[in-house]
């Protein structure tokens, strides 16, 4: 009783819509009518379906100001001092909308209006559907893009006669995609039948639900009757959910890479001071926090004196972070590692009360509350490759730096006179002493080289986790695993067991759930360890523990 | 263990020798309450403030004379998100500090560690902080919300037709005892109104879980099979990953709303809130709410903050717990003043039936027999600056059902503590 009364009020509410439609197309004709007054007021004040009838007669209206008023509404412009007045707010100036009448300054008891999500909605639709007939090609695009979820027979003669009138090839597909999936629910079979093969060519899952429903069963028997529509149903649902599993697989080796990168980018530094030199450093994770913390400062500093620069901060922050981090790793190989090289356990206990040290002091600094770091606005939003496949910019931008980071450090380490030192130094000290090489002078410089790299590490991790004082804590343990799986002393290792670590994870997750995967990929690696003590990439021949 | 007792019965006798010069004078003019929040690790991010909070609302009453005339001397301890850790503070703060209250605790499993010391020393815990229900002591008072006063509001507000009318369900949470236990009651609830198994996904992740990439596919695929809402109870500081990657995969709250139970305006401080606009939350009170309490409150907050010099300080945010922190304190010393008496088992008997006139813009009440608030349900969606905007509520106050009716056998379990 109740679902029948529910359809019963839908029909009410299409068949008004309707109503509204005909008159949208009545007015059209005379264009230039005026927004009522009493529209705008059930649209600011009134309830759920009254503003959605003022939405639909703003549309009809053809005033040529519906898509602006729409626009600073949906903005949260439009805003009310609760007498029943609605003002649009403009800078200095207000527009009182119910009498025309410009108002300054500025009414200070302004409260928003209330805008639910299904009022934001129908707002988009209706402005996309004002836009769709935009002379620039970018406004256009997303209109179609944003009908693209929404549309419905309402909004079909106003998609089918954009159609028409498109040239761009981009645009016309989307729109086209879109007026099918509205026409799947048509009564002329011809128009059905078409709507279908066009849908093959669909990468979104809201059309594999869609052509699921024409091959659902009831008690045996087919809801959709037609056999001809099934067998072309099946045909365009083949179609479809092979180019969602594609874009799925896609979507699962970009997001393992993308961690794995974040993976190396935090061991890297380890990689370092742990591989090359040996030393077990706890307060690598520290590293990677201040790191962190330095790009934090400069984006303050950014923000309060070059804040029309405000998306050039993280290129600042870059060479700042490693600076940072390079400085405070020299100071603590100075003042306490040098003193420790050769006994590991000292070391290990060491560093981590360095590390502890560190935390402290930055608890004490910054606060222990996490501080905000923003994204440059260039890194916000993604790439959509498919409907269902958006890649964010962030995630591209890190894979691009690690990759960077890496190439910069295989130079070093194998092109440049340090390099050849620290090399040098890692596989027999002694005799490289003897042969002149500054041993005390290149042990620190090369742990301020792995120090710099954790910094930068930060620097990246900064703009999609969170920073606070903890954040090594939870990177420690991910880099040392990542070293001592990919072979201690070996850089491409670190590189395969990172991305390895990555793509595997996220696949296990995918298949069982994060906190399965997280369990699985430990038990995998004790017992890759087990079997296995050198790792990946084992250095074979006389330089192991020379 | 021996070591324990030692040190119990030299701080014992040491309290006895001193109580001897100076107890009498000391205690005429002042009452030890305990103040039980992290002030170091994980939670320290939520919690740090209800400790502030607390010592601002212990200022305001000894401005205005005290508890029956006593200044209130607050013992503050940290327990350092360290769950067996609370159980000795709040031991410690009961039997040596002889606090005549405790307020504190954040997480649910904290409130399980202290809740057998509480009990064996008949103490007495205001716990400030919705949570999962299926509890009921008789030493402690819940001025946070109950399931039916948070979660099951908000998901039948999103099956309406003004939430959107969800169809389909993605439960995510982080893996601990609240999200697993809101999450059995929603599905219950769930499956009362129709929803089969297969249009709901429950998923969780680790503490501190960083990358959301997965999760946020998944969701998207989930969705392409009808209209769909997440429910999140994701707690602690996973939240911020997890929004940004909504925001930058394009999830939008008109496609796929979320609604938060762990989500307020101390969380969202670190997120840039403009792509999430929309995004909903579900809690008894809200910064933005427009009432003469209110303004008051969050005028004293802001003035405390900057007096003390606290973090944040520039930009003063209060949220739920704060409140309900605010109110617990009140009632007590009101339940105190009405038996003229600081043992508990009085001011339990007296807390019954006390009302606060609370910032949330209603007269809140604790229930003469649950130990739970009547509180108001506000639903608000996030706004670009960070705060909420207020999209549906309820007439009034509603009774907090700390036995969920959609648990099977809750139905026996009384609506008051065991023991007596």
């Amino acid at each position: 009783m109740l679902l029948y009364l529910d359809t019963l009020i839908d029909r009410v509410a299409v068949a008004s819509r309707w109503l509204v439609l005909l008159a949208m197309l009545l007015v059209a004709t005379h264009a230039g009518g005026a927004v009522n007054p009493e529209t705008i007021r059930d649209l600011a004040l009134g309830e759920g379906d009254a503003r959605a009838s003022a939405i639909a007669a703003i549309v009809a209206s053809g005033d040529p100001s519906a898509l602006s008023l729409l626009q600073s509404m949906k903005d949260g412009d439009v805003k009310t001092t609760g007498d029943d007045r609605v003002y649009l707010i403009k800078g200095e100036e207000a527009v009182d909308l119910l009498t025309g009448k410009t108002v300054k300054p500025v009414p200070d008891n302004l409260d928003d209006l209330v805008i639910n999500n299904r009022l934001r909605r129908e707002l988009g639709m209706a402005i996309a559907a004002l836009r769709l007939s935009s002379t620039e090609r970018a406004a256009r695009l997303a209109a179609a893009r944003e009908l693209q979820g929404g549309a419905d027979e309402i909004t079909l003669p106003a998609i089918s006669a954009a159609l028409a009138a498109e040239t761009d090839a981009e645009i016309k597909n989307i729109l086209a995609l879109t007026q099918a999936s509205v026409q799947l629910s048509s009564n002329d079979k011809a128009t059905r039948l078409a709507a279908v093969r066009a849908l093959a060519q669909s990468d979104s899952g809201s059309v594999k639900t869609l052509l699921l429903a024409l091959l659902e069963r009831k008690g045996g028997e087919y809801v959709e009757r037609d056999a001809e529509l099934r067998a072309e149903a099946e045909r365009s649902l083949r179609a479809v959910e092979q180019r969602l599993s594609t874009g799925e697989m896609v979507g699962r080796v970009f997001s393992g890479i993308s961690l794995g990168t974040i993976l190396l980018l935090a061991a890297l530094g380890l990689a370092i001071t742990y591989g090359l030199m040996g030393v077990i450093n706890m307060a690598h994770g520290e590293l990677i926090m201040i790191g962190a913390y330095a790009t934090y400062v400069v984006q303050n500093i950014f923000r309060q004196h070059f804040p029309g620069a405000f998306d050039a901060y993280l290129l600042c922050a870059i060479p700042v972070a490693f600076a940072v981090s390079a400085v405070v790793g020299m100071v603590l190989e100075r003042t306490v590692i040098r003193f420790l090289y050769g006994r590991p356990l000292e070391t290990l206990l060491a560093t981590w009360g360095l590390s502890l040290i560190l935390i402290q002091s930055v608890r004490t600094i910054f606060g222990a509350q996490n501080v905000q770091v923003e994204n440059p606005s260039w890194m916000s939003g993604g790439v959509e490759i498919m409907t269902s496949v958006v890649l964010p910019w962030s995630r591209i931008a890190i894979i691009v730096f690690a990759g960077g980071v890496l190439a910069l450090m295989w130079v070093l380490l194998s092109r440049t006179r340090l390099g050849l030192f620290v090399r040098a130094v890692t596989q027999n000290r002694g005799m490289a002493s003897s042969l002149g090489v500054p041993t005390v002078r290149v042990d620190m410089l090369a742990f301020g080289l792995g120090s710099g790299i954790a910094g930068l590490a930060g620097c990246a991790l900064s703009q999609i986790g969170n920073v606070g004082p903890d954040l090594g804590q939870s990177y420690i343990v991910d880099s040392f695993m990542v070293v001592v799986l990919g072979g201690v002393g070996q850089l491409a290792g670190t590189v395969y067991a990172a991305l390895g670590l990555g793509v595997v994870n996220k696949f296990l997750e995918a298949w069982q759930g994060a906190v399965l995967a997280k369990i699985a990929v430990l038990v995998f690696i004790i017992i890759f360890i087990q079997k296995r003590p050198q790792g990946l990439f084992a250095l074979k021949g006389r330089t192991v523990e020379a | 263990m021996q070591r324990r007792s030692f040190l119990q019965r030299a701080a014992l006798s040491v309290a006895l020798s001193c109580a001897g010069f100076s107890a009498g004078a000391l205690a005429a003019d002042t009452v030890k309450v305990g103040v039980l929040h992290s002030l170091s690790g994980t939670m320290a991010i939520s919690e740090t403030v209800l400790k502030d909070v607390a010592l601002m609302t212990f200022d305001e009453i000894n401005a205005s004379g005290g508890v029956m005339g006593k200044k209130i001397e607050a013992v503050v301890v940290d327990p350092a998100s360290n769950w067996p850790l609370f159980a000795e503070k709040a031991r410690q703060l009961i039997t040596q500090d002889k606090v005549a209250a405790v307020f504190g605790c954040w997480t649910s499993v904290s409130r399980k560690s202290v809740l057998p010391v509480f009990e064996e020393t008949n103490g007495l815990l205001y716990y400030p902080v919705q949570y999962e229900g299926e509890e009921l002591s008789k030493n402690v008072f819940y001025t946070g919300a109950a399931p039916n006063q948070q979660a099951i509001p908000a998901v039948e507000y999103l099956m309406s037709k003004e939430g959107g009318g969800a169809k389909r369900w993605v439960l995510l949470g982080t893996d601990y005892v609240y999200p697993r236990t809101t999450n059995k009651i929603l599905r219950a609830f769930l499956k009362s109104k129709g929803v089969d198994d297969k249009d709901i996904d429950e998923k969780y992740t680790p503490f501190g879980h960083s990358d959301y990439q997965t999760i946020v596919a998944d969701i998207k695929k989930f969705a392409g099979g009808g209209k769909t809402a997440v429910v999140s109870t994701i707690n602690g500081d996973s939240n911020v990953p997890f929004y940004k990657e909504l925001g930058n995969q394009g999830l939008k709250a008109t496609d796929v709303p979320v609604v938060a139970f762990s989500v307020g305006e101390e969380e969202l401080r670190g997120v840039d809130t403009k792509p999430l606009v929309g995004h909903l939350a579900a809690w008894n009170y809200f910064m933005s709410l427009k009432n003469p309490e209110n303004d008051a409150f969050k005028k004293k907050w802001a003035a405390y903050a900057q007096a003390k010099k606290l973090p944040g300080a520039d930009k003063p945010l209060t949220n739920d717990p704060m409140e309900a922190t605010y109110i617990g304190i009140h009632m007590w010393k009101q339940a105190v003043e009405k038996v003229k008496s600081f043992d508990p088992d009085k001011v339990i008997a007296a807390m019954g039936g006390q009302s606060f006139k609370a910032p949330d813009g209603f007269t809140v009440k604790m229930d003469e027999k649950n130990h739970h608030l009547h509180k108001p349900v506000f639903i608000g969606e996030v706004k670009a600056d960070g705060q909420f905007n207020v999209v549906w509520k309820t007439k009034g106050p509603i009774k907090a059902q700390p036995w969920s009716p959609f648990i099977a056998g809750n139905d026996q379990k009384k609506d008051e503590p065991e023991k007596k």
